[in-house]
């Protein structure tokens, strides 16, 4: 690992303000995706801004329509969020297929959305849902915020504060776990909200999460795992590497998009 | 370099070290306790596994300087002076280990399920819950049963986290 400073603001103000000095630092939040590629030095951050003791960034607030969870809210908590579980189990579930429980007890949702690993399951939480990622600077909406693998809209001195999700009441989340690594291989979020109906796909695509556009159509007429009969993705923008090819990833979003629309219309 | 200060097995310790320095290096390197163990240094094997403020983290992946101020318990301060804190008992009873270097982190992690998840534990939640520790000898089966009967004599203990927020 390369040095770095370290430094410990108490406010987003100042976490802001040594992030514009410092254009080669890297905030750190649960630092289970930075601290491991630190280690292997394929990053090499000058200084790493801690959020841990910034006031007022974690925490789950449900509301009557939607659920704020603070950028800092460890997975751990929001999976264990009894309020959450009453009104969006769907959500509380993605946290809790993260890694490993000790990875939960340290990650973070803001980390992991800032970080948008092409793999990683919020985003597909995110996107699903239409959420509303909010930092110190405006409020993104999730269509926006994802740019593709390990890209977001954050300028460079952005810091996400929270993430808000409108109340959807069928929804559901199935992934098809990495065995070693506990990411999705591929995962879907579908959802449904009054008219607008969601299918959001992690891990499969070239280029990170992105909607179904085919099987969000498909579902229109009714939002129900049948509708997808006879509906398949194209290959095109599908990933391929040793874990799984492009025709097994497409394959694979349709069986989960299957899944978790069986949980939805269940729950 | 950051001077880091926290407690560890009741004690409280204190020392320079580098920024890039990592808990279970502190832990080995500066405070000698070479109970907890460096298996895959990547996040995956668990044998790194330590609790603070009573939650299981995996030291090797958290800088020291990060729980600062914190209270740190490593295998070493799990027995209660002679006697065998009840999950390193059961693993002793049940022969939950071969090897044993996997062993530091297993029970660590054993006795933070039992907090997090209650003392009446099925073989399912067992073996989902030990997701984040491997073992490469024994196969898993004695350690499952280790948990199990660890986990009952632990009956009432809800741990420190649980404690604090209530």
């Amino acid at each position: 690992m390369y040095a770095f400073e370290i430094h410990r603001p108490t406010t987003v103000r100042q976490a802001v303000n040594l992030l514009a000095k410092n254009p080669e630092a890297k905030l750190l939040a649960g630092g289970h995706s930075l601290v491991p590629v630190m280690k292997m030095r394929l990053a090499s951050p000058s200084a790493l801004i801690d959020l841990s003791k910034v006031e007022g960034l974690a925490g789950v607030e449900v509301g009557s329509r939607s659920v704020t969870i603070g950028a800092m809210t460890r997975h751990r908590d929001v999976a264990r969020s009894p309020e959450l579980h009453q009104v969006m189990p769907a959500l509380a579930s993605v946290p809790d297929s993260i890694g490993d429980p000790h990875v939960r007890n340290r990650g973070t949702i803001g980390g992991s959305i800032a970080n948008n690993d092409p793999n990683a399951d919020y985003p597909a939480a995110c996107l699903g849902l239409g959420a509303t990622i909010i930092t110190n600077k405006r409020k993104i909406p999730a269509d926006e915020y994802f740019q593709g693998m390990f890209d977001t809209a954050l300028e460079p001195d952005e810091i996400i504060t929270k993430v808000s999700f409108p109340i959807a009441k069928k929804a559901g989340y199935e992934k098809f776990k990495h065995p070693a690594s506990g990411f999705a291989l591929v995962g879907v979020f579908v959802s449904k909200r009054s008219s607008e109906i969601r299918v959001a796909v992690t891990g499969a695509g070239a280029n990170g999460v992105f909607r179904a556009t085919v099987f969000e159509e498909a579902l229109k007429k009714r939002f129900h795992p049948k509708s997808l009969d006879g509906v398949t993705l194209s290959t095109d923008e599908m990933n391929s590497d040793i874990h799984a090819g492009k025709d097994y990833r497409a394959h694979l979003v349709g069986v989960m998009a299957r899944r978790a629309l069986a949980k939805a219309v269940a729950g | 370099m950051p001077t880091v200060s926290m407690t560890v097995n009741g004690k409280p310790v204190s020392a320079n070290v580098d920024a890039r320095t990592l808990l279970v290096q502190f832990l080995r390197e500066n405070l000698r306790l070479t109970g907890t163990h460096v298996g895959c240094d990547t996040s995956q094997c668990g044998a790194c596994v330590v609790h603070v403020d009573g939650v299981a983290l995996k030291s090797c992946t958290t800088f020291a300087w990060q729980v600062e101020g914190a209270n740190v318990t490593t295998i070493e301060g799990l027995a209660n002076g002679d006697k065998l804190h009840p999950m390193q008992e059961a693993f002793r009873e049940n022969h939950g280990l071969q090897c044993g270097f996997c062993t530091p982190g297993m029970i660590m992690s054993a006795v933070e399920m039992v907090w997090r998840k209650g003392s009446d534990l099925d073989e399912q939640t067992i073996r989902e819950e030990l997701d984040g520790n491997l073992c490469r000898c024994t196969g898993y089966h004695n350690i499952v049963k280790a948990i199990h009967a660890g986990a009952r004599a632990m009956a009432g203990d809800r741990g420190p986290a649980q404690q604090a927020a209530e």
